[in-house]
């Protein structure tokens, strides 16, 4: 399957007792850019090292340009451009000495390119890593993730902890790696706007579950919010027929959905209530109602958002 | 053109891109036969992936605000009305609904605020 860049069938991992992944099939496919979302804990990480070759898949399979990663490293690793959470360079180097070692790893390292970068993210070539500032190691990290020009680009929480200029710079990489015929990209993050801005497809986990995986844009049209008005208030919250989430207190409710209007209206209808607002929900709206489905009204009240 | 996204006001993004090259065209900003930027320049500058840019520009050509031609790019069509009448009154009824509700807040009536409107107006007209 030339087309399809990732495809991960049935992968469910345990860390001793807590289950990092629990099922997950992503099919990934050539030239689009995948976000992949998800709180703290959710699985996201652990998903990326499977795809690294870096954990063994013990149940389920991972398959990366067809290829498993653990069995063919070099096959798989030289045609990703990888930038990890925390950015694990060695701090010892200086800035050209790191761009002289990591481009004998990579056969397609394009030192013009390299060059080209390192201006432009003005990095001083002759600067130890470990003095460099933060937006700058993270810059530097990019940097070695691009030169090689790598088909699959994969970015594990690129934005974490970095100011406006330094994010920008990440968005701005993903988008012209994209928009290089064929190549793809794949990056995970808890800031659902950037996912909003440069996703094609969105990925989103829970608790190692993968709860929902579809085009941006499907997502987007699919939900819906809807705010309603009871003329008696509600002191609990009411049980709605397609309700992911239902959040208010009193007479205003606001519900998301997915799909199911009809049933919706009519149900709140019978319930004494009217349909003030029909809206549609931000991605982060959608992922906060995913992720506290099937959860207790209880965790609701006292759990603030991941 | 510049065109800003801003992140959270519910609006698609695709349906911002096409609100504001609309809001440019029927300003002036915009003239006829002028090219935009291609899809893929916009969505490096404006940090929007492609496809969402490209869904705009198409949307924006069906509502023949936009041409395409092949090979050149993408231009401001000609001649053409750049706001339907639904579209403009879409807009205001927006705008207008918003003044509404700061009004009743302040409780002020619709016959003040009619007349603050016509003072505004008669004002923004000596200004020119």
């Amino acid at each position: 399957m030339p087309d399809t860049v990732i495809n991960v069938q049935n992968l469910t991992r345990q860390f001793r007792r807590t289950t990092a992944l629990d099922d997950v099939s992503l099919e990934v496919p050539a030239g689009i850019v995948m976000g992949l979302v998800g709180g703290n804990g959710a699985g996201k990480t652990t998903l990326i090292k499977h795809l690294l070759g870096l954990l063994k898949a013990k149940t389920g399979s991972v398959h990366v340009f067809g290829l498993d990663p653990v069995r063919d490293p070099v096959g798989v690793l030289g045609r990703i451009g990888y930038l990890s959470e925390d950015r694990d360079l060695p701090q010892w180097m200086r800035v050209d000495e790191l761009l002289n070692f990591t481009q004998a790893y990579f056969p397609n390292w394009d030192p013009a390119y390299a060059t080209e970068l390192r201006e432009t993210f003005d990095l001083d070539p002759k600067q130890r890593v470990k003095s460099l500032s933060r937006g700058q190691t993270a810059r530097l990290g990019l940097l070695t993730a691009l030169a090689h020009r790598p088909p699959l680009l994969v970015l594990d929480e690129p934005s974490s902890g970095l100011d406006a200029v330094v994010r920008r710079d990440i968005l701005a990489a993903i988008i012209r790696t994209v928009a290089d015929e064929g190549r793809t990209v794949l990056f995970s993050s808890h800031l659902l706007d950037e996912v909003d801005r440069v996703a094609d497809r969105v990925a989103m986990l829970h608790n190692g579950r993968l709860v929902l995986s579809d085009n941006l844009q499907t997502v987007l049209d699919g939900h819906s919010r809807l705010t309603l008005r009871f003329a008696e208030p509600c002191e609990t919250r009411p049980s709605l027929p397609g309700a992911l989430s239902c959040d208010g207190s009193g007479h205003e409710w606001t519900v998301i959905c997915n799909g199911q209007i009809d049933e919706l209206r009519a149900a709140a209808t019978s319930q004494g209530a009217e349909v003030v607002e029909q809206a549609k929900p931000s991605l982060d709206e959608v992922f906060v109602a995913r992720v506290h489905q099937g959860r207790s009204p209880l965790d609701l009240n006292t759990e603030v958002n991941p | 053109m510049q065109i800003h996204i801003s992140p959270n006001d519910g609006v698609p993004i695709y349906q911002q891109i096409v609100n504001q090259v609309k809001y440019l065209t029927a300003s002036g900003r915009l003239t006829a036969g002028e090219q935009l930027p291609p899809v893929r320049k916009l969505a490096e500058q404006v940090l929007v992936n492609p496809n969402t840019v490209a869904r705009a520009y198409r949307e924006l050509e069906s509502a023949g605000v936009l041409t395409t031609r092949r090979g050149a790019g993408v231009f401001v069509a000609e001649g053409v009305s750049p706001l339907s009448r639904r579209e403009q009154t879409r807009i205001l009824q927006e705008r207008l609904d918003q003044l509404l509700a700061e009004a009743r807040q302040m409780d002020v009536d619709v016959e003040t605020l009619v007349k603050l409107l016509r003072q505004r107006n008669t004002k923004m007209g000596n200004g020119e």
